[in-house]
């Protein structure tokens, strides 16, 4: 036979097999998904935080359509307008998201926190954090590596020159991958409308706290007595504000009259936690 | 059984097909940034360069060369390996969606891949016969998991170095191949094929 007619008849048959096993196993093996998944997946904000709970944003599209129990509002960076089309979606209720920023609880910039020793090991917080808890005196500080900058899925943080980070009201999403990331802690979500928050995380005595950091709270409690609606509470040394509290009966501050060491200060966002004074000199 | 020993550890180490022969090389690079995503990788190719090699060998010995078509193994190849590749990943997908999530993405990657092709290339050069290709499609699969799953954990250890700015990234990785791939050259000669 001709090699040319062999080869077109070879070839062919070849084709016609692998293509009609293909086809034939198209149909087989087809799997039904729920076309809503894909839609709901598209309204999420993709920033794969895990916020949320679940693995990634495509995880939670899938879950909150095929599961009744799973609600529509855990999107924390989609804020209110991506709860409310999931819920539409959905077909489920839709209760409020509150609406949360990250904040940095340290005020241990170059200038005020004292170094225990000089680091130079990786440049990465949870590396310095090994080698005896980091380079500053205070155990509680933050370290200023940038880890959470390096892990902000929304790109909302920046190290300032005083080495500490400093969160882009506009960009941040309150996700809280800073907040799982950071070794020392040191960051948290807040409500936004808060009114005052205190800059430091110190457990240590108020002796020991104010002799490794110049802005520490050395949990005096003069914010918590001048606070006339006992919003402020003290917990191992340190001034803990009551969000839901301070933000809903505070009018005029008091707190912040006191303080010896201005670690409690009014909330201004998207700059260095103490320097407040600086960033708005009509506060006072 | 001395013999199919000598082919294994021919071709895990010394004809390994990334460091050696610089087959797959894009797989390689592309997939080793994180260590579980390279065994992932490391795995899904193991297996589908055995199956495609078992298949390969048959369409080989009894279409192209009694037909005496041999020409044509490149082309019959490609075809073969391609849709081979996407009815294992709609098999997958049907009846094992833990596995499918877990390497279902490494599958498309593989279709039309050079080292998943060179071995059964390779296969039906030299002449083996079933046993000796299935067994040096095993070989060539856990060689090509070898290698990437030592660049993975070398560049994940990488993350945390001070790299030359203009060196970061692929740059600093080429070098890091490089350096990889002259280490196994120390076994060059050690079993000829």
């Amino acid at each position: 036979m001709n090699t040319s007619i062999l080869i077109l008849l070879v070839l062919t048959s070849l084709g016609l097999i692998f293509g009609f096993i293909l086809a034939f196993a198209n149909k087989k093996f087809a799997i039904e998904v729920n076309p809503l998944i894909h839609i709901v997946e598209d309204v999420l904000p993709k920033g794969q935080c895990g916020a949320c709970g679940f693995a990634g944003c495509a995880a939670y599209a899938e879950a909150v359509v095929l599961n009744a129990d799973v609600p529509p509002n855990l999107c924390i960076p989609g804020k209110e307008p991506v709860a409310k089309a999931v819920a539409e979606m959905t077909g489920k209720q839709a209760a409020a998201v509150e609406p949360r920023i990250a904040q940095v609880k340290c005020a241990g910039s170059k200038e005020n926190a004292v170094l225990s020793h000089e680091y130079q090991g990786v440049q990465d917080c949870a590396a310095a954090n090994l080698l005896f808890g980091g380079q500053k005196t205070c155990k509680y500080g933050c370290l200023g590596f940038g880890t959470c900058v390096k892990n902000c899925p929304f790109d909302a943080m920046t190290m300032s020159e005083e080495g500490l980070p400093v969160i882009d009201p506009e960009k941040c999403t309150g996700c809280g991958k800073c907040e799982t990331v950071c070794p020392k802690h040191v960051i948290a979500m807040m409500p936004l409308g808060s009114k005052v928050r205190v800059n430091c995380s110190s457990k240590d005595k108020g002796v020991t706290a104010k002799k490794a950091c110049k802005a520490a709270c050395i949990g005096c409690s003069l914010c918590m007595r001048q606070c006339p609606h006992g919003a402020i509470e003290m917990q191992n040394n340190l001034a803990v504000v009551n969000p839901a509290i301070c933000q809903e009966k505070c009018t005029e501050a008091l707190c912040l009259t006191k303080c010896p060491t201005k670690a409690i200060r009014p909330v201004i966002l998207g700059v260095v936690p103490g320097t407040e004074d600086k960033a708005c000199a009509g506060c006072q | 059984m001395a013999e199919y020993f000598t082919l294994f550890m021919g071709a895990v180490i010394v004809n390994n097909f990334v460091l050696t022969r610089f087959l797959g090389l894009c797989i390689f690079f592309g997939v080793s940034k994180n260590l579980n995503a390279s065994i992932g990788m490391g795995m899904a190719v193991t297996s589908v360069m055995t199956l495609s090699s078992i298949l390969a060998w048959v369409v080989y010995n009894y279409i192209l060369q009694p037909f005496g078509l041999t020409f044509l193994t490149t082309v019959v190849f490609v075809v073969l390996i391609a849709s081979f590749v996407q009815l294992l990943e709609m098999i997958i997908k049907k009846h094992a969606p833990a596995l499918y999530n877990m390497w279902g993405i490494y599958l498309v990657l593989i279709a039309t891949n050079c080292i998943v092709l060179g071995v059964p290339l390779l296969n039906s050069e030299s002449n083996f016969g079933f046993m000796k290709s299935v067994v040096h499609a095993i070989g060539s699969g856990v060689g090509f998991a070898l290698a990437i799953i030592l660049m993975a954990s070398l560049r994940e250890k990488l993350q945390y170095a001070d790299v030359p700015k203009s060196l970061q990234g692929l740059g600093i990785a080429f070098i890091l191949a490089g350096m990889l791939a002259l280490s196994f050259f120390g076994f060059s000669g050690m079993i000829a094929l």
